[in-house]
């Protein structure tokens, strides 16, 4: 793009003004070429586990670095190793196998025309369900759409989830919401907005609700790299570092918003870590594939907040393994197998071979929770779809009137009556 | 002539201004390489370059703004919001800024945008991805609204929105992109293939904002209607036997009066029919403008048939979208009072 000859009159002390250029950043590879994500530079420098009351402006490399804790080994080391039990461990590999699992099914329930629509975690699994592990199951969630494993390690009802993705009959949200939209604010878990990144600075205000009542209840919320650039992000961090609020906030950085590589939202530039230290937060970036990172930095986080210390941004470093959602089809814009090329590998399968490295796990073991965590989304799966699936058994559409308002109103009293039934 | 769906149309309009004007950009959220989510720019970043068409970071504000500073320096912008639902954080770039940007500098600076967006329900979207948010515009004074009912118009509207000196919120119902659909949600998709709006010229033609389009002709009674609702009206009026006239009125600022009070005054009745929720919806604005031009000539209340007053609910999509039969029975409504 060239600039006119506006203010382009003649020489300067430093030569003839040049016509101006803008940039307009391009991932390495696109369909037709293989893969290849060599560029991407994995920070090599370990760095220690600061104390939680270290001065942000002492944390500036944590943004520009990557926590890391499972090594190419399997065994996990630094002072980031956090005290996890095999038990534990144990736990957090169910759950994540278990939102794998239930992902899979209604990936199959969206193709066969029972949901319209769904949106798949494939990749990040660990993110949500260490981060679910590290809070106290009371702090309250300000999730995307992609944090289902929250719930699930949360224990919350499988069969409650896939109502709400089937809009039946059994649906609390009767059957308003887009699927996968869910709420459930006895699991900690606010109401999804599709509206990418209100729930940033809504999670800030949450927390400072709490902070004035005296509560002991944190706020966590996660918005994904794409998200990072609307406003709202902003809105959070400028309120979590003017009034040192207690709270947790996540960026899920999966390379990819729809078919935007993460340049498109600054990403080139600098990390989303980063985004941090201007507005004078701790900014950490973490192997988000990396089911002991991902946990140690948030209790970190967790610690800090607690102590008085206000607000840090996480940023998960982890990959978009599956579509965008049912309606997207990525071949269109990024090569195929580029999943597989992740230099950080697959959450589950690292927590994996880490449980076989320490002697509490086995292929054997394993094969048998697949088996049976199959089962359980499958049993799950029937007892929903006997509440009915899309556009069998919905709610009754009187419904459609309720909650519009606390108290209906005449004029939708007026307007359900006209509705007939 | 070419048949072509409304993606294929609104592509071609922008590819035939990329090609006619230097100053024509096309950028938005999933706009450059992939062609957006609904493929209306496809194949455009490849033929005019990463710097005219190109992706933009996850901001509508950011869109809009940005899009206001490049019309002041005197480029035309044609922006694309993804779904409608997602225009409100570029509700103060767009209020405040791009339609009064005129008037404020005493006609110094103007902001000649083109704002894109897919608006209107049909496809199990839910409340975020079905809204109908034309009033909120049409409420501004300063901006122009534009809804095109098929792929000719959508075409021939664009050009004129694009070449427009002032800002023109353009929207885009979805759930015609592919066909014309009347609202039978149950019966076969119709293409756009065979029907006569789906025949595009593929080179320049405008169609001036502010003209409507009599799409049915009749004395029985006036339907005004836009987007979806188009062939919604028309196939009630066909089912129901009424010799309605129905009005396609493709751009609701500026309004073509001038059309809908002579069909008024012909009629003597009138039905206005939107998908937008109905309080303060363009409705009110439609029933007011003609009791105040035709009372002398109404026989009848001016009815309006909306969606109800709620979000819009995915599981009841077909409950809440004013369908045929929903619109026969205003027709009915009208006829015998
Ligand atoms: C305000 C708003 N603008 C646009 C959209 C459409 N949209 C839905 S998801 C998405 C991409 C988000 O990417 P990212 O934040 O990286 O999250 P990810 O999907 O990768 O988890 C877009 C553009 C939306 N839902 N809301
Ligand atoms: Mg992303």
């Amino acid at each position: 793009m060239t600039s006119s000859a506006a203010g382009g009159r003649g020489a300067t002390a430093e030569g003839e003004l040049r016509p101006l250029r803008f940039h307009v950043p391009e991932p390495k590879c696109r369909p037709g070429s293989s893969p290849d994500l060599s560029s991407i530079e994995l920070p090599t420098q370990v760095l220690p586990r600061p104390a939680i009351d270290t001065p942000r402006e002492r944390l500036h490399e944590y943004a520009y670095g990557l926590i890391r804790v499972l090594g190419d080994d399997h065994r996990a080391s630094g002072d980031w190793a956090p005290s996890l039990d095999a038990d534990q461990l144990r736990q957090g590999l169910r759950s994540m196998l278990l939102t794998r699992l239930f992902d899979q099914r209604m990936l199959r329930a969206q193709r066969t025309g029972k949901t319209s629509f769904y949106m798949q975690c494939t990749g990040e699994e660990a993110i949500a369900v260490a981060q679910a592990m590290a809070l106290e199951p009371n702090d309250m969630c300000f999730p995307s759409y992609r944090q289902q494993g929250l719930l699930v390690a949360r224990g919350w009802s499988l069969v409650d989830m896939m109502c709400q993705v089937y809009n039946n009959s059994a649906d609390r949200m009767k059957g308003r919401q887009l699927p996968v939209m869910y709420s459930a604010k006895e699991a900690g878990f606010f109401s999804i907005s599709g509206n990418l990144g209100t729930q940033a600075i809504q999670a800030v205000g949450w927390a400072m609700a709490s902070a004035y009542k005296g509560d002991t209840r944190l706020a966590a919320t996660w918005v994904g790299d794409g998200t990072t650039a609307e406003a709202d992000f902003h809105y959070a961090l400028t309120f979590a570092a003017v009034y040192r609020v207690p709270v947790l906030l996540n960026v899920v950085n999966n390379q990819w918003a729809i078919s935007s590589f993460q340049g498109i939202a600054g990403g080139e530039a600098t990390t989303f870590a980063a985004r941090a230290i201007g507005y004078g937060l701790p900014g950490l970036r973490v192997d988000g594939n990396d089911f002991l990172a991902v946990y140690a930095a948030t209790r970190w986080a967790i610690a800090r907040a607690r102590a008085g210390h206000g607000a840090t941004v996480l940023e998960l470093y982890t990959y978009r393994a599956a579509a965008h959602s049912s309606s997207d089809d990525p071949s269109g814009y990024r090569p195929d197998g580029e999943a597989a090329c992740w230099p950080l590998g697959d959450p589950v399968e690292r927590l994996k071979q880490h449980l076989i490295a320490l002697g509490e796990w086995s292929e054997e073991r394993h094969a048998a929770l697949t088996e049976e965590l199959t089962e359980e989304v499958k049993v799950a799966g029937k007892e929903a779809e006997s509440h009915g699936t899309l556009g069998r058994q919905t709610p009754d559409p009187r419904t459609m009137f309720d909650d519009v308002f606390k108290d209906l109103p005449a004029h939708l009293l007026r307007q359900r009556d006209q509705l007939g039934n | 002539m070419p048949s072509m769906t409304m993606i294929q149309a609104l592509n071609s309009a922008m590819d035939v201004m990329l090609e006619r004007d230097p100053n024509v950009l096309v950028f938005g959220e999933d706009v450059g390489y992939f062609g957006g989510v609904f493929r209306c720019t496809a194949g455009l970043q490849k033929k005019y370059g990463i710097n005219r068409v190109f992706d933009t970071p996850i901001a509508e504000g950011g869109i809009v703004g940005a899009a206001v500073g490049m019309g002041a320096y005197g480029l035309r912008p044609v922006v694309e919001i993804q779904f409608a639902d997602y225009i409100y954080p570029a509700m103060d770039q767009l209020t405040s800024e791009a339609a009064r940007l005129r008037y404020r500098s005493g006609g110094e600076f103007s902001a000649p945008i083109t704002v894109r967006s897919p608006c209107g329900g049909g496809i199990y979207g839910g409340q975020t991805h079905s809204q109908s948010p034309e009033a909120l515009f049409a409420h501004v004074c300063g901006l122009k609204t534009v809804m095109p009912s098929n792929p000719y118009d959508a075409k021939g509207l664009l050009i004129a929105a694009i070449e427009d000196d002032d800002p023109v919120v353009f929207f885009e119902p979805k759930r015609l992109y592919n066909g014309p659909f009347d609202g039978h949600h149950d019966r076969p998709v119709k293409p756009w293939a065979g029907h006569p709006l789906g025949e595009v010229p593929e080179g320049y033609y405008r169609i001036p904002l502010g003209q409507a389009a009599i799409l049915r002709p009749g004395s029985a009674v006036t339907v005004l209607c836009y987007g979806t609702m188009v062939h919604v009206a028309l196939a009630a009026v066909e089912e129901s036997g009424v010799d309605a006239e129905v009005i396609d009125l493709r751009t609701l600022v500026p309004l073509d009066l001038e059309t809908i009070e002579n069909s008024v005054r012909k009629t003597g009745r009138c039905v206005v029919v939107h998908e937008a929720t109905r309080t303060g919806g363009f409705g009110a604005e439609l029933s007011a403008q003609v009791q105040e031009a035709c009372f002398d000539y109404l026989e009848a209340p001016i009815e309006r048939l909306t969606g109800w007053d709620t979000p819009y609910p995915l599981a009841h999509e077909w409950h809440y979208f004013p369908g045929p039969a929903r619109v026969g029975a205003a027709l009915k409504r009208a006829l015998e009072y």
